[in-house]
């Protein structure tokens, strides 16, 4: 199907009709496109490769390069590239994550791509691009956060989906009376602590204070910070959480909730595709909306987006924004995003959102039940010495909650250092 | 070089070959010297430089960067009114476990060599063995380390349960025990390493002297300490600085058994340097340079007494 | 020979001795021992638990093929292998010269020459770090093999000088009067005189500095980022990510990072036992 429509665009160039302002461009663009991507995991990496491919086919006389590096060590790696050999194409992330390098002058203002249609097709995603009203990337992919959990373990106990607080802790001291933990968490890499936080946090205190606190505005040491660690020790206390938690990754934290030992995951969407592939059918995983805590308090969600940026020392700055143009598109949109291949939600209002369970319930989560506001995550929010310190304060707290006076000394510190 | 020494030779050979003696050792310096100043001598003294700036590595540190004197440094230690870095206090508290802790690597070292320095059959296979540790990378003693500790599954684990203890989190899950789990990995190699160096001393130990020893009625304990040890004194010269050096360059291990954690317990000088600079969320370049000229001067002092120790040497053989 | 050679001791003691030999080797190598039985290891026995007990199939073709045909191992080993040579012979012609300049000739700052080599041996690898990985940039150095050969070489030429230093000047040195007596050029004297008598030296120093630089992590990890120019230590983190928790796999691939060094040292088991004491200890 696709090749179709490739095979008939290219006809129309070459009869030299020119159907649209986005074709117009396709012949001249020549020389190489070189793609740097942490589009690292399976899934991810052939929808990188296979982007570049129909990119390539659209462009015959461009020469498309990608190279993928691994998640983890592209996030120090991108500091070296983007000054020593820079990409003309490079991932990263939305928000305070991409900050230092606009400051640095390492990221190209793009602006100009950002036309009233393309504003308007990706108005959710458009301020957290922009600095001081330019902009700097444009998003691939969002996706949210919420509680994945084992369907048939609630089943069988008689657990439905929890709206509220109280039934939440419920549930949870049923699955614990069957021997059974509530989540499964990894916090080796601290990230995921930072996850729990955001919700929490979101919950009792509301999309506003979150964002001031990461923002540096509010103390860390406030009345209403201490009522989150509160509400997150009371699960704590009830060893809610598995043991040993800070020796795994996220990955190695999933066989517990695969092997039935734990039940649910907070977690990011990207969590699906493991957890398919390890056995957890749709009759067996389902979704649910981190429950109200305070009540009233309007549900802010997590919702990270993925980016690409062109560095302003790449060479062929033409064929990037074309490529640019090219991921944003509505129809690359709904093919990247669907259920096969990245399996998250596209960030293209003319988008369609896959007919996937996951993020059909995603979509209308954000779309409907977010009116609080959407934060991307807590080191994406926060600025960097303050991300560190602040999961690695999360990840203390997680194993010794007794330490938590401290901690919030700590943090204090911290942002009053570090803003 | 030895063509354009050569044929620099044809073009001026009368001066040349009056001063060959004099100019010969500096062609042959040039290369090494040249290569050495500027990445080993030069370095040094830019990362001092670095040191005196607020920078988050991009761009360039004149343009992006902000002249702040010593500010870094009043940071590190609390000085002026600035509140002291707690990491760095965690790190540099480990990095005197470290140090104290891995010199037992020559004790046990010698212990290992005198068990040992025997004459039986197949003896060579196991001196082999028992140093094969040292060759293997550290990134791959860090793994099999870490797999070693597993909470529930690691061997390490699995035989301290039969004997009926638990430590909490894992070994490298839990503040109290990781950093000494990682130096245990680390002494592992380092032992191997020290325990080569006293074989080879024991094999150039007097057999007369230990002999007369013996006709005195020396033994055991007695005899190593008063006969045995004094001969081995270059051995343990070695031994020390090796083993001074690895506890204090200890970044492989923490970067593969815990990343630093759990919440920071395991750092060390070494390691905070590159978490403050080259790590996801590193950044501040100019204070992680304060804390290398730290774990620098820290060094320097080591270095001192090794030259010097060695330049008393270099005046005796004189 | 101390301690006292078990021949001359009782028979209770001798027999305690040969039996508590082979026992002591397998503790020592006990946590090596547990990644080779993890190597050989079905992935099945991973997921069901039995993590320590007696293998249900032995799959190390299996395991050590997929290192081999399913990962980019083998590329990194040969990155490994064209970062360490390239290094070695560097090194090694470089210390043979500063050696021979500092052991052979009398001069002012000879001295402080060869202790500066030394010092800058022992420095903090962190120190120099950013400004290395700044250069490196620089020349456009960065991410290739050839970045991380040329700070090999130069940092290995002042452990290397030391060592090199030290050979030459145990040296007979009334064979390098009798060439000069004759007339012969300073660079000859090098070349025919010296360096011949210098391969014991260069063999020892060769088989340490190898495994030194196949050892390296840190400055893999600085100086170079993805499956082109990454050696084995680096590469294997990322082996490491694409099969998480595989224990066999992993396991499997660590040996493999592991072995061209340990191969290495049973080979060239005498020269690098000369060259790990310095020469100092003969």
């Amino acid at each position: 199907m696709n090749s179709i429509i490739k095979t008939s665009f290219a006809a129309f160039v070459a009869a030299g009709i020119v159907a649209s302002a986005t074709t117009a461009n396709a012949q001249s663009l020549t020389g190489d496109l070189v793609i740097f991507s942490d589009m690292h995991d399976p899934a991810p990496r052939a929808v990188m490769n296979d982007m570049a491919a129909r990119f390539g086919e659209m462009h015959p006389d461009l020469n498309v390069q990608v190279t993928i590096i691994d998640r983890e060590a592209y996030k120090t790696q991108i500091r070296n590239f983007l000054t020593a050999n820079a990409p003309d194409v490079a991932n990263w992330y939305a928000a305070n994550r991409m900050l230092p390098y606009v400051e640095a002058g390492l990221f190209e203002d793009i602006s100009d791509i950002w036309d009233d249609q393309m504003s308007e097709e990706l108005a959710s995603t458009k301020g957290a691009l922009s600095v001081d009203g330019a902009q700097y990337g444009v998003p691939y992919t969002y996706y949210q956060w919420g509680i994945y959990y084992r369907k048939d373990i609630f089943d069988e106990l008689g657990l439905s989906e929890p709206e509220t607080w109280e039934e939440e802790l419920a549930n949870c001291q049923t699955l614990l009376d069957n021997g059974i933990k509530c989540y499964t968490v990894g916090t080796r890499f601290l990230w995921t602590a930072g996850g729990w936080f955001d919700y929490m946090n979101m919950r009792t205190n509301g999309y506003d204070f979150h964002a001031r606190l990461t923002n540096g505005e509010e103390s860390w040491t406030s009345d209403e910070v201490r009522e989150t660690f509160a509400n997150w020790r009371t699960l704590i206390d009830m060893g809610a959480f598995i043991d040993d938690h800070q020796n795994y990754d996220w990955q190695e934290a999933l066989p517990f909730m695969v092997n039935g030992e734990a039940a649910s995951y907070l977690m990011g969407n990207f969590a699906v595709a493991p957890m398919r592939e390890a056995g957890l059918d749709d009759d067996k995983l389902d979704f649910y909306q981190f429950v109200e805590i305070t009540p009233g308090i309007p549900r802010g969600e997590d919702a990270p987006t993925d980016t690409f940026h062109i560095p302003t020392g790449a060479n062929n700055k033409e064929a990037a924004r074309e490529f640019l143009k090219f991921v944003v598109s509505a129809e690359n949109q709904t093919l990247i995003n669907n259920g096969a291949n990245l399996g998250q939600l596209p960030v293209n209002a003319m988008s369609e959102v896959d007919d996937d369970k996951f993020l059909q319930q995603g979509f209308d989560m954000l779309s409907n039940r977010a009116p609080g506001g959407i934060a991307q995550f807590f080191d994406r929010d926060a600025p960097a010495e303050m991300a560190a310190a602040g999961m690695e304060g999360f990840q203390e707290f997680m194993v010794f909650p007794d330490n938590l006076d401290a901690i919030l000394e700590r943090l204090e510190n911290t942002r009053l250092d570090s803003y | 070089m030895t063509i354009s020494s050569d044929s620099y030779s044809q073009t001026q050979r009368g001066w040349y070959k009056r001063n060959e003696i004099a100019i010969t050792p500096w062609l042959f310096l040039t290369p090494g010297l040249l290569f050495f100043f500027v990445y080993v001598i030069w370095p040094i003294w830019q990362s001092f430089g670095m040191s005196l700036y607020d920078w988050n590595g991009l761009g360039d540190i004149n343009v992006n960067g902000t002249y702040i004197g010593l500010e870094n440094y009043n940071k590190l230690f609390g000085l002026a009114g600035e509140r002291a870095d707690r990491n760095f206090q965690i790190s540099l508290w480990n990095n005197l476990r470290w140090l104290v802790l891995y010199l037992l690597a020559i004790p046990a070292g010698l212990m290992i060599a005198l068990f040992l320095n025997q004459n039986v059959r197949g003896i060579r296979i196991y001196k082999s063995l028992f140093f094969f540790p040292f060759v293997i990378s550290q990134v791959v003693v860090g793994l099999v380390f870490t797999w070693f500790y597993l909470p529930n599954n690691g061997l390490f684990t699995v035989i301290t349960n039969w004997f009926g203890f638990q430590i909490p989190g894992g070994v490298l899950g839990n503040p109290n025990t990781a950093t000494y789990g990682i130096i245990v990995a680390g002494l592992w190699p380092q032992t191997a390493y020290c325990m080569i160096l006293y074989l080879t001393g024991l094999n150039a130990v007097d057999p007369e002297q230990v002999e007369a020893a013996r006709l005195d009625g020396a033994k055991g304990r007695k005899m190593l300490w008063y006969v045995i040890l004094p001969q081995l004194k270059p051995a343990t010269f070695i031994a020390f600085v090796v083993t001074i050096i690895g506890a204090l360059r200890s970044f492989d291990l923490v970067s593969i058994m815990t990343n630093g954690g759990p919440f920071g317990s395991t750092r060390v000088l070494s390691f905070y340097v590159f978490e403050k600079s080259l790590s996801e969320r590193g950044l501040q370049y100019g204070y992680a340079a304060a804390v290398a000229v730290v774990l620098f001067l820290i060094m320097l002092v080591f270095i001192s007494y090794f030259l010097w120790a060695m330049y008393k040497e270099e005046k005796a053989a004189r | 020979m101390f301690p006292t050679p078990v021949q001359k001791t009782s028979a209770g003691v001798r027999v305690s001795y040969q039996a508590f030999l082979p026992l002591a080797l397998i503790l020592w190598l006990l946590p090596l021992i547990a990644v080779m039985i993890f190597s050989i290891k079905p992935s099945v026995d991973f997921t069901t638990g039995n993590y320590w007990g007696w293998p249900t199939s032995f799959e190390g073709f299996t395991n050590y093929g997929r290192v081999f045909f399913e990962s980019d191992m083998p590329r990194y080993l040969m990155n490994s292998v064209l970062i360490t040579v390239p290094t070695v012979i560097g090194t090694v012609a470089l210390a043979c010269m500063t050696g021979f300049a500092l052991g052979v000739y009398k001069f002012k700052g000879n001295l402080l020459i060869f202790f500066m080599f030394i010092a800058g041996n022992f420095v903090p690898f962190q120190i120099l770090m950013v400004p290395v990985r700044d250069l490196t940039v620089d020349m456009g150095l960065y991410n290739t093999k050839t970045g991380l050969v040329l700070f090999h070489i130069a940092f290995q030429t002042g452990f290397a000088t030391l060592f090199m230093r030290n050979f030459i000047r145990a040296l007979p040195f009334p064979l390098i009067e009798a060439a000069r007596v004759e007339g012969v050029a300073e660079w000859r004297i090098f070349w025919y005189v010296v360096l011949p008598l210098m391969k014991p030296a260069i063999a020892a120093m060769a088989v340490l500095v190898f495994t030194f630089i196949w050892n390296d992590y840190f400055w893999a990890v600085v100086l170079t980022q993805g499956v082109e120019s990454q050696p084995v230590t680096a590469g294997i983190t990322s082996f490491n990510s694409q099969f998480r928790a595989a224990y066999h796999l992993m396991s499997a691939g660590s040996i493999v990072a592991a072995l061209p060094p340990v191969l290495m040292f049973f080979l060239m088991q005498k020269h690098f036992i000369a060259g790990l004491t310095l020469g100092a200890v003969k």
